[in-house]
């Protein structure tokens, strides 16, 4: 039987997982953290901690602001020595809460037992608010506050539970290994998931060179009601929502549409098992897992690190020297961006932290285009991104909307194909940063 | 022969007679009038097509200015005064005079006030620069020393200095149509009056950071320490906005533009064709506080 995929366009670059057999190691806190207040998409948290407040692991630090916006928790015990700006990934600066160590005192409810408990007795509207009291947002990198997407909005139908084991990423390995060491965990998580959106059906899609995983779940998953495991071709960029569910379930969401028009609800892996701790453990997201390798890392691992931890303190556990460094990524090599300095702290949607050598690191020379058209073979959005990397150089923003240049999610498969380096993808941002900003001013 | 020529000529003849009448009857049944004057405006104009009137072109002024009923709002900058006062004089309108513009790059975060901790190996083009990062010298506010300026100054009146890393103004070609101002990323450049003798004096940052944040990105930051306001005491045209002043175009330049330089401890005070000159020892000055958020 031939696997599925999405239906257009995609690649398949070197997968590149070095990580993959390395289990996930716990980090010690570090001395002092950095939580930016801002981690999720949405209204930046407002903080409820001044300077000098005593805070153990799990307290509250901040709270929502706004409809889509989240809590934050202190990652480690101590005390808050200051709110300032701080660099984040970008360089530029932005509001954070910073908290100097001292011990490892965590709060009394938080249960830090090992063993599974795989009983609940939960109804959905307690499970939404346990979800949402502990911070929890999309782990794949987007971000996105997850109780919002577990409260199904009226008049909407939804079918089923996607969950998106895909990791269609090169290099990043820490949701496969969390599939691998904690698969009761998860789907425990997918049945809390089930319970609060009132479905019977979760399906959980793996991408194909992941076949341990696929194996292990599937023999768990017989244990729980209405969960498949479904084998995915392997291609870039089926982690993407709208592919995912293109891949999963045969919908295609429409353009500048939610998952939910197609009667899909969709969580990460990652997700699925930090909701599990929420409502099961009472664990707030305070850690998660990051994927730190490379060719430039000696000891490529995937590290369970708290929220805060500075990119450095995790470069050093994987043995990683900044010398033969070229760039230092936040997230995948596709999606990815290159971090400025490595002081910038460890937030929510940070799934991987790739340092490549200085030989890998350097963009290739440019040259004319010459029209062979694998842009638009390869385009998971049936775009032309020659045109639109065109309109976007030339500043021709009316065309550039109505060429649907905003329906871009950037996965950059256009750049890796081009034979003739050309980067298209940088002057299609150009141009969605400036068509959205036209969008916006209209309102 | 001679009647296979008559024959040609008869024909192609009578061809043509039947077409011209047909477009001459077409011409007439559909008219359009157009007002003459927009030809004649059109044809002082000139023509640079650059859009610094707001107008997608001058063929779109021109069709403004005839429908107008004053020249108040309606300003061909780069004509200037001489145009707009054949314009004036074709539409019979009062001309409103305005005082030649240049633009001015207010940063000055060359290479060597603002060294490069990062190296950016991006796409040459300071939108997409922006939209990802701070910039090479860490400075959220200031140049990004990519050209994009540059590429839309349909006048050649931009160019970027090799040393600084710094696009120059040359002030003899800038029109002073806006190209610049609008697809800056981060609103560096303004347009200023050109001053008597080219004589001007501005701020040149827009950094509102701390001024210790500030410095350490740049040794030319405005670090927000309220001298220059102290310093320049007349009528609101230096103003601290936050942590950051701003010289007003309407400062006295001729008097006091020398003072304003040399009262800056950063030198983020520009003075163009303007010495610095240190204010002597004197009473306190009893200017009141100026202080806007």
């Amino acid at each position: 039987m031939e696997l599925k995929t999405f239906k257009k366009g995609g690649i398949h670059p070197e997968e590149n997982k070095l990580s993959v057999s390395a289990p996930i190691e716990s980090l010690a806190p570090p001395a002092i953290v950095s939580i930016p207040i801002s981690q999720h998409i949405g209204a930046p948290s407002k903080p409820l901690v001044k300077k000098g407040d005593e805070v153990k692991v799990g307290t509250p630090i901040a709270e929502m602001s706004s409809f889509i916006s989240a809590f934050i928790h202190s990652s480690v015990s101590g005390t808050v020595s200051k709110i300032d700006d701080v660099v984040d990934s970008s360089g530029l600066r932005k509001q954070a809460i910073i908290i100097k160590t001292d011990g490892d005192t965590w709060e009394k409810s938080i249960d830090r037992s090992p063993e599974l408990k795989k009983n609940f007795t939960l109804d959905a509207s307690e499970i939404i608010e346990k979800v949402k009291k502990a911070g929890i947002v999309g782990l794949g990198g987007a971000t996105f506050p997850s109780y919002v997407k577990l409260m199904v909005p009226k008049g909407k139908k939804a079918f089923a539970v996607v969950i998106n084991g895909v990791e269609c990423e090169p290099y990043l390995t820490s949701d496969h290994r969390i599939m691998l060491e904690k698969t009761d965990e998860i789907l425990v998580g997918v049945s809390l998931i089930m319970k609060a959106t009132n479905l019977k059906k979760a399906i959980i899609g793996i991408e194909n060179n992941k076949p341990d995983a696929i194996s292990i779940m599937r023999t768990k998953a017989k244990n729980f009601e209405g969960i498949e495991i479904l084998p995915l071709k392997v291609m870039y960029p089926q982690g993407a929502e709208k592919q995912l569910i293109q891949a999963v379930t045969g919908k295609e969401v429409p353009a500048g549409g939610l998952p939910i028009d197609v009667g899909a609800v969709i969580f990460n892996v990652g997700t699925a098992f930090a909701i599990y701790e929420a409502v099961q453990k009472k664990k707030p997201l305070v850690e998660r897992v990051v994927t730190v390798t490379g060719k430039a890392i000696p000891k490529p691992s995937n590290l369970l690190c708290r929220i805060g931890t500075p990119v450095a303190n995790l470069l050093e556990q994987a043995g990683g020297s900044l010398e033969n460094a070229g760039k230092i990524i936040n997230g995948g090599p596709m999606m990815g961006k290159a971090l400025v300095t490595p002081d910038v702290p460890i937030t929510k949607g940070t799934s991987g932290i790739l340092v490549m050598p200085k030989e890998l690191a350097t963009r290739k020379k440019e040259s004319p285009c010459i029209r062979c058209a694998k842009c638009v073979t390869v385009c998971p959005m049936v775009l032309e991104p020659y045109l639109l990397s065109r309109l976007g150089r030339k500043y021709l923003w009316e065309r550039f909307e109505v060429e649907k240049g905003m329906n871009c999610f950037e996965c950059g498969s256009c750049s890796f194909t081009c034979p003739a380096n050309i980067p298209l993808l940088d002057y299609i941002r150009v141009g969605k940063t400036e068509v959205g900003r036209i969008i916006r001013s209209r309102k | 022969m001679g009647s296979l020529l008559l024959n040609s000529i008869l024909l192609l003849g009578s061809v043509g007679l039947v077409a011209a009448s047909v477009l001459f009857f077409v011409a007439k049944k559909f008219y359009v009038y157009e007002n003459p004057k927009i030809d004649e405006v059109d044809d002082v104009l000139p023509s640079a097509n650059c859009g610094g009137c707001g107008f997608p072109g001058c063929r779109a002024f021109a069709e403004a200015t005839v429908g107008a009923t004053d020249l108040e709002e309606l300003f061909c900058p780069v004509g200037g005064n001489e145009t707009m006062k054949a314009v004036a004089k074709i539409l019979g309108l009062e001309v409103v005079e305005k005082g030649p513009m240049v633009a001015v790059l207010r940063c000055n975060g060359s290479n060597e006030n603002s060294p490069k901790k990062i190296n950016y190996d991006g796409v040459s083009s300071c939108l997409s620069a922006h939209s990802m990062y701070a910039g090479e010298g860490g400075c959220p506010f200031g140049c990004l020393k990519l050209d994009d300026c540059v590429r839309v100054c349909d006048f050649d009146a931009l160019k970027m200095d090799a040393k600084t890393g710094l696009p120059v103004v040359d002030e003899k070609k800038c029109t002073a149509c806006g190209a610049c101002v609008d697809i800056c990323p981060r609103n560096i450049y303004e347009l200023r009056p050109i001053g008597k003798q080219s004589k001007r004096v501005y701020v040149a940052c827009l950094n509102t950071e701390k001024g210790a944040i500030a410095k350490k990105n740049c040794a030319v930051a405005c670090i927000g320490c309220n001298k220059c306001v102290k310093v320049y005491d007349s009528g609101g045209a230096v103003v601290m906005k936050g942590l950051l002043s701003y010289i007003s175009p309407q400062v006295d330049v001729e008097n006091q533009g020398g003072y304003l330089v040399g009262s800056c401890p950063t030198n983020a005070i520009m003075g163009i064709n303007v010495e610095a000159k240190k204010l002597p020892p004197k009473k306190k000055p009893s200017k009141p506080k100026e202080k806007e958020s």
